[in-house]
């Protein structure tokens, strides 16, 4: 292993920048001519509108514009659409509302953008939309989705009757229904998996900038994924033809999913620059992302698993009502489907599963994918149900895991997903030695001495991730292939840039895609830049979301270092006088197999581009190569997390004493940033568990609408944590990588409340285990008979 | 109210400013807008998430909390002149980057600052449990703060002693 190549905990390349303050963020960037966008939205969570009346707040100072959804109409300026259709088990299609960027007589949630403002300041622009006048007829809400297809629920679109999206099923209901009937034990819960929101550190923005003379839109954007922004923008909102829109993805703080998707705003910065004639720039305050931004989660779940008499899991059922909120936002449709229920197997045989989905519009922001997506929702049915089912069976969790564990690869489950590789014994195995499971019992009883309840809980996951290959996503109804793409430059020079769909926003591309290219090329990592986030250099790319970078957009960059050789070793034959085959590449030098006549990578290069050595008629000058790769399957990372907690009875307060991940991504390409990926995913799976949870009151306002209200997990929530790994190389990738991006928030709830409910003896607890939760399920156990 | 602007004289980074600015300008707003120091980062509007910790005369604070107009005469430092742009690297710097401290780097400014100013007044020597409790202010959604916690207490250390060379210790 070279000190920058595959496998080296190497420093990465983008920090300098973000350490002393000189990074470029959406919000950084400031264009001549810059006005200012304010958007005037929604007090209430469902009522028609009557009137917008903009007369005195076109009047303020500084104002140019006040626009409203009339406007945007007006110039057919088209709806946001979901690009993933989903049918119901009748056949139907999903029932997608019209989603426009700002409201057209109607507004279906608190924070729903009515109209907006565009002045010579922001501060002008604030206060003008304080100016605007709504009248309007305010209607019933609903926000529970249990309660959104009751009779008599306020009906949110006329498209769906009972505000129901779409009712879809996964499995074979008869084989499960037989397999229950057969069972000696089922365990049976009901789960709610809260509602969150992402809120990455910088808050979302735009700035859209018309150039009358060419015709032509800029758009700065706060985005995941630059070039589907562009392609939906252009193709189906119809703002320009998709070769005179650019979508530049500068730095971007943090996305966690929540910037995947194409939002209100951007558009209509967009739009309002070019009604203004002039750039137009909107940056989220915090309190307006948490009305505006796409939240994570919020599913409502009965599941149940069966069992034999020996302990092994003969099937299980899952019935799940998913709020999608008040529109289906981009890939909302696919989170509680396609990327819930094919999890559903765990790392567990299980003979047969059956799932129902009922997708639900309610009076709330829009939820689509937050880090994980569908995939915690899945491990949190999958391990609360093995855990409880061990406690209910008098069996030891690891224990009845370890009996169910899948041995053999590839395993086709009976949802979909075929398992490519892994040894689920191992990270278990390992993980139970790095917390001393053993010597649990004595920490227990030291912990009860202290007066405090101390649990621990398991949370064997699994993950499908390396999102997708495209023909099957297809056929499952997605509107995009999940292919990625590359190029590698190479300058006369031999310094390299690379150019790759895929997006950093933390994850550290620049350093990682570098060490691909050191590695293959065996070219120092200082020499090689990376490219991306900006349409008009990268070609296409489908951008990162899914823990999809490593095992799908470095296995492009490895396929075009692949074409990248072969034309150097072309190259190289006329410089060296060999014949091609004869030539071999190594450590940065091309030599003459059984001889000592080699050649420098860096005379490769400038041989390439001077073309002194070669006719122009037998070779291309040149060295650059692209390549698309196109998945063959999924990648399945998957380990084992175990929390310890320790409560307090007298406040229900929850400390988490130990934390140990034991994760089997594949092939690691910098150990460094997947502890690091692995970290930040446990923060956010305990900020689940513990603490986040968007609240909504019965009239559909959200009660958690600032960081003083939702509680965002700080240093003080985690204890110092154990992060490990075991390796099954994922043989569905050409570099057997399997992604970390979001393992840890997959992994954690269900460790963590397993962990709590083992410390309280009762398994009725909701998410986020805060105090008061805690201790009020203590109260009642404490009152609830013994059994026997 | 708008419009009421008035002259605001500071020190920034070793340099002295003059501005005219709306009454209601926050010192974050003077530091990004006027003078284009746009290290300093706006993550909420609570003053809950310390993006936007900047020194004012030797003290950690938010700049969102503060009107530029109460700053007449202060000396604000901001992570663009924690050193010298041509210089070595601060050891709070150096050690965030050598332990991972950061990923999409927006909290990264106002962890910093807040980690210098933690070592000035807590020493050299910091616990665990002490570092974690004195980032009660700044939010990290990225890195489960695992690695923060230890670049500061990393960077503390190389700290000792005014010390400004740019490697972390161990």
């Amino acid at each position: 292993m070279s000190a920058t190549g595959i496998g080296a905990a190497v420093r990465r390349k983008e920090d300098r920048r973000f350490i002393t303050g000189t990074g470029h963020y959406t919000d950084d960037i400031n264009r001549p001519g810059q006005a200012y966008a304010n958007f005037l939205r929604s007090p209430h969570a469902h009522a028609t509108i009557k009137s917008i009346d903009a007369t005195a707040a076109a009047k303020m100072p500084g104002v140019l514009a006040v626009l409203a959804g009339a406007d945007l109409a007006a110039d057919k300026i088209g709806n946001l659409i979901c690009g993933w259709m989903i049918h119901s088990k009748d056949g139907s299609p999903m029932k997608m509302a019209p989603h426009p960027a700002l409201a057209l007589g109607k507004v279906c949630h608190v924070g729903d953008p009515i109209a907006v403002v565009v002045a010579e300041t922001l501060a002008q622009a604030r206060d003008a939309a304080e100016k605007i006048a709504v009248d309007y007829a305010v209607l019933p809400a609903v926000a529970d989705p249990a309660a959104a297809q009751k009779s008599g629920a306020p009906q949110i679109h006329d498209i769906a009757p009972n505000n129901t999206i779409y009712q879809w099923h996964l499995g074979d209901a008869s084989a499960v229904e037989a397999a229950f009937r057969t069972a000696k034990h089922v365990t049976r819960l009901d789960i709610v998996n809260n509602r969150l929101v992402p809120n990455a550190i910088e808050p979302r923005a735009a700035i859209g900038d018309y150039d009358a003379g060419t015709g032509t839109f800029t758009l700065w954007n706060t985005t995941q994924n630059p070039h589907v922004a562009r392609l939906v923008i252009a193709a189906f909102v119809g703002m320009a033809p998709e070769h005179k829109l650019r979508v530049i993805a500068p730095d971007v703080g943090g996305g966690f999913g929540s910037k995947i998707f194409i939002y209100p705003e951007e558009v209509v910065a967009l739009w309002a620059s070019k009604r203004v004639g002039r750039p137009v720039k909107w940056v989220a305050e915090r309190s307006e992302a948490f009305v505006a931004d796409a939240h994570g989660r919020d599913h409502v779940t009965h599941a149940e698993m069966a069992f034999d008499a020996e302990g092994k899991i003969l099937g299980l059922r899952a019935k799940t009502i998913a709020n999608l909120g008040a529109y289906m936002s981009t890939f909302s449709s696919s989170v509680p489907t396609y990327l819930y229920a094919t999890l559903l197997s765990g790392q567990y045989e299980i003979p047969q599963i059956y799932c129902e989905v009922d997708a639900v519009y309610t009076n709330t922001v829009p939820v689509d994918a937050y880090r994980g997506a569908g995939r915690p929702e899945a491990t949190f049915v999958v391990e609360r149900l093995v855990e409880v089912s061990a406690r209910e069976l008098g069996q030891d969790p690891a224990e009845l895991r370890r009996k169910n564990f899948i041995r053999i690869f590839p395993h086709q489950t009976p949802v979909i997903m075929a398992y490519d590789a892994g040894d689920y014994n191992a990270s278990l195995k390992k993980a139970m030695e790095l917390a001393d499971y053993k010597g649990f019992g004595r920490r227990k009883r030291e912990s009860a001495r202290n007066g405090k309840l101390r649990g621990i809980g398991l949370s064997t996951y699994i993950e499908a991730c390396g999102i997708a290959p495209s023909q099957a996503v297809g056929s499952l109804g997605a509107g995009v292939g999940l292919w990625e793409s590359a190029e590698v430059r190479v300058n006369p020079t031999g310094s390299v840039e690379i150019l790759t769909g895929s997006h950093a926003h933390g994850q550290g591309h620049e350093t990682t895609f570098a060490q691909l290219v050191s590695d293959r090329l065996g070219i120092p990592i200082d020499n090689i830049s990376v490219v991306h986030g900006d349409t008009d250099k990268v070609q296409f790319g489908m951008g990162t979301y899914g823990s999809r970078s490593g095992a799908v957009g470095m296995s492009a960059l490895a396929k075009a270092l692949d074409k990248i050789e072969a034309k150097a070793k072309k190259v190289a034959a006329h410089m060296l006088e060999a014949a091609e085959g004869d030539i071999e590449f190594k450590d940065g030098k091309f030599n003459v197999a059984g001889t000592d006549k080699s050649a420098a990578w860096g005379d490769v290069a400038l041989n390439a581009y001077i073309a002194h050595k070669f006719s122009g008629q037998e070779l291309e000058p040149g060295l650059k190569e692209g390549a698309f790769y196109d998945p063959i399957n999924f990648t399945f990372p998957a380990g084992c997390h175990i929390c310890e907690v320790e409560v307090d009875p007298e406040t229900g307060n929850t400390e988490i004493a130990a934390w140990t991940a034991v994760d089997d991504f594949g092939v690691i390409v910098n150990p460094m940033i997947v502890e690091g990926q692995v970290h930040g995913g446990i923060a956010q799976g305990v900020g689940q568990a513990l603490c986040e949870g968007a609240i909504y009151d019965k009239d559909g306002q959200l009660v958690t609408g600032s960081f003083m209200d939702y509680c965002m997990p700080r240093a003080d929530h985690l204890p110092a944590l154990t992060v490990d790994t075991t390796v099954t190389k994922c043989p569905s990738n050409p570099l057997g990588v399997k992604g970390c991006g979001e393992a840890g928030a997959i992994a954690a709830p269900a460790a963590v409340i397993n962990a709590i409910t083992d410390a309280i003896g009762t398994e009725a607890l909701a998410m986020p285990a805060a105090p008061q939760t805690v201790w009020a399920a203590l109260q009642i156990a404490d009152r609830m008979p013994k059994a026997a | 109210m708008a419009g009421e602007t008035a002259a605001v004289s500071m020190t920034v980074n070793g340099k002295p400013i003059t501005a005219n600015v709306d009454a209601r300008t926050l010192l974050v707003q003077l530091l990004r807008e006027h003078l284009r120091l746009t290290g300093t980062h706006v993550g909420c509007d609570t003053s809950q998430c310390g993006a936007c910790v900047v020194h004012v005369n030797g003290k950690a604070i938010k700049s969102c909390t503060v009107l530029a107009l109460q700053l007449e005469g202060a000396n604000v430092l901001t992570i663009e002149g924690l050193a010298a742009p041509d210089g070595p690297l601060h050891p709070m710097q150096e050690a965030f980057r050598e332990n991972h401290g950061l990923q999409c780097g927006f909290c990264t400014p106002g962890m910093i600052m807040t980690a210098v100013d933690l070592v000035r007044r807590k020493g050299n020597d910091l616990d665990d449990r002490t570092i974690r409790e004195e980032l009660e202010g700044n939010i990290c959604r990225c890195t489960g703060y695992h690695n923060i916690v230890k670049a500061i207490a990393a960077g503390a250390r190389t700290m000792r002693g005014g010390s400004t060379m740019s490697k972390a210790a161990e």
